[in-house]
């Protein structure tokens, strides 16, 4: 508990500082959010200790927004909390955002804790660095943790400049012992270890360029400090073995490519990383095509190459993979979509299969389902732990 | 009298010449040249405007009469040598909001169009190419909305007619793009100030499909005019909605960076 207190601590005081700057609490600003109900059902029993059958969660993202000078200062403040029956580790509370934006000529300005995304493609996101990877709230790595962050944006002819100071390090969530989609062992993030002498203290620099030229989409990005994915060393304790996750310190390229052509998005994405274990690259590269079928419905599909220079002895179970998928979106009053694929390894039998849907209920209402699958998955593979963790979630959602 | 100086003669050259060629451009004045006059005209009475920003309110409904509610923003920014830039955020329904648009119209050649998710904080450059897919589960399109300009069809007049007691022309138009969903739509313009004041539009197997009327046009900044509604009927399904349009405000000084990629992220 004393890093969410610590966090809090930071808001907080964060928040003070730029209250009394900012007479925001007496200006009229707007509240957006949602609150969901949430339930997973594992359809095979469990396959470590403590680990259950099923979960029922809450979940609550509330979104305060106030903008003044026409737009141009605005404040963020996006706390985010869930609550889960089962797993205390799952129960977490973070701060997606507290940030104050100032907008003047081609320069932008944001400090605060934020999030930004970087990248192209679907199966993963290898560029997208800035942010960690909130995964408790779910095994596809999509949902991000808030990071603190000065970012300064140089808008020119010739493409955008972001330059980010991230002061402080935001340690990846695992599930807990009584967790599904966890390692054999349980990861005990309290003892997280460092490469770095400042440890979460270490400040960590980010620079960016973007620019769209014609029916390209291309991006540069240059990473300097502690790199996001931790190595799980296991440690061994009297209470009996554990994972503790170790942080290196990293320096990371990226490149990210679309090109646009008609119905065609032409994908990559690849990094290259230097650390204290590895020297390697890593690739993602394809294809999205969308075409309308007569009956309004758009149609994509999509295909992916996945590579990894480390091979198996990457900690990422894609070292060599292919990712096909289809999304559906019906163009209905309800905005019914469903998106199903599959991650094949190359090498072996192993697939990550996913079916998600979605469909508004109502003005305000969401149901959304997501099915996730593994099979076939080699027992020395890195996600062999999570084999029989093939599971159903139905969410609920209601926005304001 | 039959001396002709070579003054007179070149006159009378130049008359001739002259009288060959009006007659040959009143026999080349064909329908298409006529309807491509209108439409040209249209374009050129709103052409200047500059940007404008507005609040679209869009009711939809279905055969038995349940309605379903989209808010939204738009803001415009002319451009003089291509087709327009435009920004489209949503605020209702509550699980879009933040959604925004960007779409630089083009003359010639699928427009580009990008697509920001905010609960990824995520810009994403999508294919236009979805045009004649529904708007918002609406019985708008893309392509009904999205910024009109004169190379995306080409023109046949029809004939005049009385509309709603305003003396108008009837166009057709023919789609230029492949991907369009209609073979040609049918559309009555006003003779005094080149406003559309109804459209007839025919799917690929040319059935008529939909029809949409504009009501209420407002002048602004004494020369563009703008409906408060639009209002559209499909007739093959029985479903309509209306695009009710408010707030218009002309002069925001808008420039290329309110309508950059970044501009996504920022729209509140």
């Amino acid at each position: 508990m004393i890093r969410p207190l610590r966090l809090a601590g930071r808001a907080v005081l964060l928040l003070l500082i730029i209250t009394s700057i900012f007479p925001v609490a007496a200006c009229a600003g707007e509240w957006s959010g949602f609150v969901a109900l949430e339930s997973r059902f594992f359809l095979s029993s469990a396959a470590y200790e403590n680990q259950g059958n099923n979960d029922l969660s809450l979940a609550f993202e509330p979104e305060f927004y106030h903008e003044w000078n026409e737009g141009r200062d605005s404040f963020t403040f996006t706390p985010y909390l869930r609550f889960d029956s089962r797993d205390s580790e799952r129960t977490h509370l973070d701060l997606r955002e507290l940030s104050w934006q100032r907008v003047r000529g081609d320069w932008e300005l944001r400090i605060g804790w934020s999030k930004v995304f970087w990248g192209v493609t679907e199966s993963q996101h290898l560029v997208d660095i800035v942010n960690q990877t909130d995964l408790v709230e779910n095994f596809d790595g999509e949902d991000k943790l808030g990071q603190q962050m000065i970012r300064v944006a140089w808008f020119q002819p010739w493409g955008t400049l972001e330059f980010f100071s991230l002061p402080g390090f935001r340690e990846r969530t695992f599930p807990g012992r009584d967790g599904r989609l966890r390692p054999s062992l349980a990861v005990d993030t309290e003892e997280a270890q460092y490469e770095s002498a400042a440890e979460d203290g270490h400040i960590d620099l980010a620079l960016r360029w973007s620019h769209v030229l014609g029916p390209v989409d291309v991006g540069v990005s240059y990473f300097k400090g502690t790199g996001r994915e931790p190595l799980l060393r296991v440690s061994t304790t009297s209470a009996g073995p554990k994972l503790i996750p170790f942080y290196e310190q990293i320096d990371q390229f990226g490149l990210d490519l679309q090109a646009t052509v008609g119905g065609w998005l032409w994908k990559l994405e690849t990094i290259q990383r230097q650390g204290l274990v590895d020297d390697f690259t890593a690739i993602t590269g394809g294809f999205e095509y969308t075409f309308t079928l007569h009956t309004g419905y758009d149609v994509g599909v999509l295909v992916e190459y996945l590579w990894d220079e480390r091979g198996s002895d990457s900690p990422t179970p894609f070292e060599e993979d292919v990712f096909v998928g289809s999304r559906w979106a019906l163009n209905d009053t309800q905005s019914t979509e469903i998106l199903a694929g599959a991650i094949f390894d190359v090498e072996s039998d192993a697939a990550f299969m996913l079916v998600e849907a979605s469909r508004r209920l109502g003005a305000s209402w969401k149901l959304e389902l997501e099915w996730r699958g593994f099979s076939g998955i080699p027992p020395m593979d890195p996600a062999a732990a999570i084999r029989s963790d093939d599971h159903l979630s139905v969410k609920i959602a209601r926005y304001f | 009298m039959n001396l002709q100086t070579p003054t007179s003669l070149l006159s009378r050259m130049i008359l001739t010449t002259l009288v060959v060629a009006f007659t040959w451009s009143a026999a080349a004045a064909t329908p298409e040249d006529r309807g491509l006059e209108i439409a040209v005209e249209a374009d050129r009475r709103d052409t200047g405007f500059a940007d404008f920003k507005a609040e679209l309110y869009m009711i939809l409904r279905n055969r038995h009469g349940e309605e379903s509610q989209r808010e939204m923003r738009n803001r415009t920014l002319e451009q003089t040598d291509d087709g327009d830039k435009s920004l489209v955020i949503f605020d209702q329904p509550a699980d879009v909001k933040g959604t925004a648009f960007l779409t630089f119209s083009r003359k010639q050649g699928n427009d580009d169009q990008w697509l920001y998710l905010p609960a990824l904080k995520r810009v994403k450059r999508i294919s236009a190419n979805n045009k004649s897919g529904p708007f918002m589960g609406s019985e708008f399109a893309y392509e009904d909305i999205s910024s009109q300009e004169v190379e995306e069809y080409t023109y046949k007049y029809l004939r005049d007619e009385t509309l709603d007691n305003r003396q108008s022309f009837v166009v057709e138009r023919y789609p230029v793009d492949p991907k369009s969903g209609y073979t040609r739509q049918v559309v009555w313009i006003d003779q005094d100030e080149y406003r559309a004041w109804k459209i007839d539009y025919y799917d690929r197997k040319d059935a008529l499909l939909k029809t949409l009327t504009f009501h209420d046009y407002q002048q602004y900044l004494g020369r563009y005019w703008r409906p408060d509604r639009m209002s559209m009927i499909n007739h093959q399904t029985g479903k309509s909605t209306d695009l009710l349009w408010s707030d218009y405000t002309f002069g925001n000084g808008f420039g290329d960076r309110e309508f950059d990629r970044a501009s996504l992220a920022r729209a509140r």
